[in-house]
């Protein structure tokens, strides 16, 4: 039966693909649709079939159905984002074992390292060149490579004085961190003007659709509103790409081996020969890299971005997402970036849209009137709950996650239930 | 000069200073009893905190709206609701511990970090609904009671309010009743004994599951007091209202050496009065170019300096790591 796995995901992913096209505004559909990644990483099909098929579904399936549903395409490159942040922090935390909550701050310094110089923000700072700035679309991929070095710098920076502290208090500093860096995006509209205070800065330059008289020949609309959703969905999936494969490359590198050996033990890693405070900068300064990239593309996304992007709930939304997908494990990461995106964006949403509609129709559950329920109950809102939750229960029943990275699942099934139960004051094992 | 203005301001600061650091070492005390018996950061705190800054306001309003809240001396209001605010958050530290920390005791140590930032986030938004179902608006504002409000001259144009007072005078009694009970009492013995060596202890005939939820009982009750005479002091509460209070109070409880007391309390006070002189001196001294609103920044700054160059805080002593 095996061998016609192939044909049944094919068969799967080509009807959930008719189906959205046909009905594009159901979201369950859609899911369904998107669930046909997950197909393919669990099911044995034969390598190359995997390969080809992940890219019809990715390049091809996904900006087509897109068309007909912005809205669907939004989802997607949010994922993308979220994906590639979840990467950088799984280096940090998962592989490295270091507990960064203020790693939503090396997103910000991204983000308004572009936004600073690619709008007439800059001006504000040079009042004289009005030539140069706001700098042009081409420049946007430049910085896209530059704010991947400024966040490395910025991670580098942040490290050197706290890595030497024990896993908790890193824990706090960063979430230090991430505060500082976003009471500074607030205030540092004076006395000289860098980031516009909370007003945020807009317009925020956007890369040139050179590719726009191509389009035009083949008889598409060559809008930029309708091209630039599908070129950032491009985009976000292109730098995706290259952080998986990135993560994946240095985690079974020498340095990734390092990084484990630390996480698992750092007294006994310092025995071996790793050097300690060069590898831990070295982990932050690859998470943080990835963050700037995605901010500089966040932020020309977006065309607008003000510090409420960059709060602590943030963080830990990423957080909840390498936890939820199992720390330290690539496919989870991905999975879990995709859960609690779609949870945030549709699932949340659509319930208080639901709500709202029973409200107005006045409709009653057990006798209680849905209309009686206070204004201020707004589902949408109660992310905070929802992640909260989540954290709990998956630490309490599957602390792993759900793709667990195969060590990770060892070294727990271990500490939890195992012959050798450490006795309770026994050195906590794993990160510290 | 501008002399005049930063001497005629100094007493308020060292005022505000005061009271501010009585209530970060009120927090602080939560947080350095549980790192000092379970060896972790107990991130629901702040949340544990605001619920008692939150029972502090529901019992005025309730009070308030029944027209009933100047049948009582203001003195039995505020022992009321501090009383009130301490059960409640007792009962809810320990239950957090119960649920969330308990079944994951001897787990890796970032696991029940983890747990309790999402019982954190959890309890954030229910009080939150609870607040939106119950009085349709989650941010409260303390009742004005006259009396609390009353300014006492001291000397000349010095003057202080009757609830710093009170939060000072409220914060000290506290703080002395649990150093006597940590130091004198049996159960206090058998806190620092399990503090010291959990197994030991449980060998010695010490229930450490009863001692664990008696310090977060404790630790609790605090962080509920100190919520109520925030509330009081502050006036207006919500539900997120605990974050940076709380992430400061850890700050003083590593400041003074977690997992010690008197460095918790110590701590406090010296954070507290760091941060008010900065938040008032800032903007005088850098002719108003940076304000009071880098006082949270200048915290932190306090915070990563500590753990550079002291991490074992101002009281704490040399932990070895065990290998």
């Amino acid at each position: 039966m095996r061998r016609f796995n192939w044909l049944l995901v094919s068969a799967y992913i080509l009807a959930t693909a008719y189906f959205v096209s046909v009905v594009p505004r159901n979201l369950p559909l859609f899911l369904l649709f998107m669930g046909s990644v997950g197909l393919l990483y669990y099911f044995k099909v034969p390598g190359w079939y995997r390969a080809t098929t992940l890219v019809v579904l990715l390049g091809v399936l996904m900006p087509a159905l897109g068309t007909r549903n912005t809205f669907y395409l939004e989802v997607a490159t949010q994922i993308g984002i979220f994906v590639a942040l979840a990467l950088g922090l799984n280096i940090v935390v998962g592989v490295a074992g270091l507990l960064d909550l203020g790693y939503v701050a090396f997103y910000a310094v991204g983000a308004y390292t572009w936004a600073i110089v690619g709008s007439p923000q800059a001006l504000q700072i040079f009042p004289n060149a009005t030539g140069i700035f706001p700098l042009g679309g081409w420049w946007f991929f430049v910085f896209l490579l530059l704010a991947v070095v400024t966040a490395a710098v910025t991670g580098v920076l942040l490290g050197l004085p706290v890595l030497r502290v024990r896993g908790d208090y890193l824990a706090i500093v960063t979430l230090g961190f991430g505060e500082v860096v976003r009471v500074l995006a607030n205030n540092l509209d004076k006395p000289i003007n860098f980031t516009n205070g909370p007003i945020g800065i807009t317009p925020v330059g956007r890369p040139p659709l050179f590719f726009a008289p191509l389009v035009e020949r083949l008889g598409l609309p060559a809008t930029p509103a309708a091209l630039y959703p599908l070129y950032f969905y491009f985009l976000v999936l292109i730098v995706v790409a290259i952080v998986i494969v990135v993560t994946q490359r240095v985690k079974d590198s020498h340095i990734g081996r390092a990084w484990e050996a630390i996480r698992e033990d750092e007294s006994a890693a310092i025995a071996m020969g790793v050097p300690l405070v060069r590898s831990k900068l070295l982990a932050f300064a690859a998470g943080a890299s990835f963050a700037g990239a995605m901010g500089v593309l966040f932020a020309s996304k977006q065309v607008f971005i003000n510090p409420e992007s960059f709060t602590f709930m943030e963080s830990i939304g990423v957080l909840a997402m390498i936890i939820l997908g199992g720390v330290g494990s690539i496919p989870g990461a991905i999975l879990g970036a995709s859960l609690v995106t779609v949870l945030n964006l549709q699932v949340l949403k659509q319930f208080s849209l639901s709500l709202n509609a029973w409200k107005a129709a006045g409709v009653t559950i057990f006798g209680y009137r849905l209309a009686d329920l206070p204004t201020q109950l707004e589902p949408a809102k109660y992310e905070r709950m929802v992640f909260g939750i989540i954290l709990i229960l998956m630490m309490i029943f599957r602390s792993q996650g759900i793709l667990p990275s195969t060590r990770r699942r060892m070294e727990l099934e271990d500490a939890h239930g195992g012959a050798a139960d450490p006795p309770a004051d026994a050195p906590a094992r794993g990160p510290r | 000069m501008e002399w005049d203005i930063l001497i005629g301001i100094l007493p308020s600061v060292v005022i505000d200073g005061v009271v501010t650091g009585f209530v970060y070492a009120l927090i602080a005390l939560g947080y350095t009893m549980v790192y000092g018996v379970l060896q972790m950061i107990n991130f629901a705190h702040s949340e544990i905190f605001v619920l008692g800054a939150f029972v502090g306001a529901e019992i005025l309003l309730i009070l308030q709206a029944q027209g009933m809240l100047t049948a009582f001396h203001p003195l039995l209001l505020l022992v009321l609701i501090v009383v009130a605010a301490m059960v409640a958050s007792g009962l809810l530290a320990v239950a957090v511990e119960r649920v969330a920390y308990r079944p994951l005791r001897n787990a890796p140590r970032l696991v029940p970090l983890i747990s309790a930032i999402g019982v954190s986030f959890f309890l954030q938004d229910a009080i939150r609904l609870f607040e939106s179902l119950w009085r349709n608006a989650f941010f409260l504002t303390y009742p004005t009671i006259e009396f609390f409000d009353t300014r006492l001259v001291i000397r000349g144009d010095v003057d202080i309010s009757v609830k710093s007072i009170l939060v000072i005078v409220g914060a000290i009694l506290m703080l002395v009743a649990l150093t006597l009970f940590v130091n004198r009492t049996k159960l206090g013995k058998a806190i620092r004994a399990v503090a010291e060596d959990q197994s030991t202890a449980g060998l010695m005939g010490i229930n450490v599951n009863q001692m664990v939820s008696l310090t977060f009982l404790i630790g609790g009750a605090m962080g509920g007091a100190a919520g109520a005479l925030f509330g009081v002091q502050f006036g207006t509460i919500n539900p997120f209202t605990g974050f940076i209070p709380g992430v400061k109070a850890f700050t003083a409880a590593v400041l003074g050496g977690i997992g010690n007391i008197p460095g918790a309390m110590l701590g406090g006070l010296v954070l507290g009065m760091l941060e008010t002189f900065a938040a008032s001196y800032m903007s005088l001294l850098t002719g108003g170019a940076f304000g009071a609103e880098y006082k949270d920044i200048f915290a932190f700054g306090v915070l990563i300096l500590i753990l550079m160059f002291r991490p074992r805080g101002l009281l704490g002593e040399i932990v070895r790591e065990k290998v």
